[in-house]
């Protein structure tokens, strides 16, 4: 081995990357089922709306704790500044979808309104950045032998 | 979960210190006070866990005796009194609804703490005293294998019980203790989800037709109205040919029925609509008009609409009839029966008695006891007064009252309790100490105690 081989690799484990895939994919599920829902008042979009921001939150709570520990013991610690910022978003959009969860448990008509438009357009949009933060950031690691 | 439901836990209390709390406003009566609709993100949850009477009693005013009269039921719901004084008791638990939504899963394990552990008993049991001192000599299942059943009624030798799928009919004799034969299905009842499972029953004075309180599928249509057809009606029932009608709707959630004595009108308690704060809707006593439309789920007490509705139906609001009583926001009355003639003295002579099941979203909690409506000239008259209490204890339910039914021969009244599987009765103490006299005709006035 040479001396000083350097080894890129992906800021978010591939564990992390799934946890992750959930609330890219479920998130924007749910804004589009409440676009719907407003549209035509069929309860069956809110329902949806209401499993997708639950399951979205439940994998966002995990994906919360993992970058969190990967931030202060894992590969995150390599880049601070790009992990910080991740790390903020990650979490608004868990507060935000455990605040959208409540809303969307309310009854009937009153379950999506506007603040439950926003607050999916809002988790939409955190998890797409959040994903394109972690998908675009490489931690190098130097082996010394 | 408990990983998220742990993180969440600082939003909840954040939230949940922004939940709108009661004022204290004055919501029996024929006006009661409707604040401004209020809903929190987190509705309320104040769950009263059972725990046992251990010994004690529920308590009556000065003068009457509570005593129990049967044990170890499984959850009953209604009585009626046969006329040779037998007692019958349906006892179940039904409702089979999906859980569509995560707060189906969420709410229906926070309410199951607030029950008995007992499964229902899908029965009627009897009840006899043979030697009428007030004490049950015989308790035995009268009628088995039967579907959730809540309403009950007697007309021409007869028994109907309204399981929460159909209508039932069997042959009675007298002095049966118990009935092996198929009962005979009258009707089909509306069935299909079952959110809200009870189905009351009363017969019209005649007996010519019975009527069958049928609940809404939902709190305020939240499953859709393709599910709320034949729902929060009443029906009247031809029992001859099982026929049935619409005759009245919009009325939520119909728990019991009974003719008042005056006037032989239908009159129903209902249970109105829940997470509009901790002060609405109040639950009610009405008579029931024929054809009226009683608001739900466009609006309740009248022309309050409901924004939770959509799309609105301004024209069904503009029908909304006003319900004649409030009994308070949340109570869960589910025992109706009246008393007239001296009924059971004192201030109790002329009214209705009300069982109130109590509350379950509120933090204040309601309801838990039974409370009397004075009537005068047929309406009622007055603040309602409580009656049977003490079901609560430090937060936790020793019982919660259900059916209550006077039984005129003997002068007493009978609570159905489901917490503690018991079935109170409560006479005045005079009468206690003269049971010769427990065959007295309900013409005779009562003795003041």
């Amino acid at each position: 081995m040479p001396e000083h081989a350097a080894r890129a690799e992906p800021l978010a484990s591939p564990i992390h990357a799934i946890l992750l895939a959930f609330p890219v994919a479920l998130y924007p599920f749910a804004l589009a089922t409440d676009i719907t829902y407003l549209n035509t008042a069929v309860v069956q979009w809110t329902n949806f709306s209401q499993w997708l921001i639950a399951v979205a939150d439940f994998f966002t709570g995990l994906l919360l704790a993992w970058a969190l520990i990967s931030f202060f013991f894992g590969r995150a610690r390599m880049a601070r500044g790009r992990s910080t910022l991740y790390l903020i978003v990650v979490a608004a959009m868990f507060v935000t979808g455990v605040i959208n969860a409540f809303q969307h448990a309310k009854d009937g008509w009153a379950s999506v309104g506007t603040a439950g438009l926003v607050m999916s357009i809002v988790c939409t949009v955190l998890a797409l950045v959040a994903a394109f933060l972690v998908h675009s950031t490489a931690v190098v690691r130097e082996n010394r032998a | 979960m408990t990983r998220l439901s742990l993180a969440a836990l600082p939003f909840i209390a954040l939230v949940a210190a922004c939940a709108p709390s009661s004022e204290g406003l004055d919501q029996t009566g024929q006006s009661p006070v409707l604040p401004e609709q209020a809903d929190s993100l987190i509705p309320a949850i104040a769950i009263a866990p059972p725990t046992g009477w251990d010994g004690e009693l529920p308590t009556v005013p000065e003068g009457y005796t509570v005593t129990a009269i049967a044990q170890d039921l499984q959850i009953p719901r209604q009585m009626l009194v046969l006329p040779n004084g037998d007692v019958l008791v349906a006892e179940g638990s039904g409702g089979k609804a999906p859980k569509l939504r995560p707060k189906d899963i969420i709410a229906g394990i926070l309410k199951g703490r607030g029950k008995s552990p007992v499964k229902g008993g899908d029965r009627i049991s009897l009840l006899r005293d043979s030697d009428g001192d007030g004490r049950t000599d015989l308790q035995t299942t009268f009628i088995s294998d039967l579907d959730a059943p809540y309403g009950l009624a007697f007309v021409d030798g007869a028994i109907y019980v309204a399981n929460q799928g159909d209508l039932m009919r069997f042959p009675y004799t007298e002095g049966a203790t118990s009935i092996t034969a198929p009962g005979e299905k009258v009707t089909d009842l509306p069935a299909a989800i079952n959110h809200h499972w009870t189905k009351a029953l009363t017969a019209s004075p005649d007996g010519s037709r019975l009527y069958v309180g049928i609940g809404s599928n939902s709190n305020v249509g939240e499953r859709g109205m393709d599910a709320e057809e034949d729902r929060a009606v009443i029906w009247e029932v031809d029992p001859e040919d099982g026929s049935s009608r619409i005759y009245a709707s919009g009325i939520r959630n119909p728990t019991a029925l009974a003719f008042d004595p005056w006037g032989n009108r239908l009159w129903s308690v209902v249970n109105e609509r829940d997470e509009l704060g901790p002060e609405l809707v109040p639950d009610y006593l009405t008579s029931v008009r024929e054809g009226g439309f009683y608001g739900w789920p466009y609006s309740y007490y009248g022309q309050t609409v409901d924004p939770r509705v959509h799309p609105q139906k301004p024209d069904m609001v503009a029908k909304a009839i006003s319900p004649d009583y409030a009994l308070g926001s949340h109570v869960a009355a589910l025992g109706l029966t009246f008393v007239t003639n001296g009924g059971m003295g004192g201030r109790f002579a002329e009214g209705a008695f009300v069982g109130e099941h109590g509350s379950w979203n509120r933090d204040d909690r309601s309801g838990y006891k039974v409370v009397f409506v004075p009537f005068s000239g047929g309406r009622p008259s007055g603040d309602p007064i409580d009656f049977l209490t003490g079901f609560l204890a430090d937060g936790e339910a020793r019982g919660r009252p259900v059916g209550v039914l006077f039984d005129a021969p003997r002068g007493r009244l009978l609570v159905a309790d489901d917490v503690s599987n018991t079935v109170w009765s409560i006479t005045p103490r005079a009468r206690t100490r003269a049971p010769s006299e427990a065959t007295r005709s309900a013409a005779s006035p009562a003795r003041e105690s």
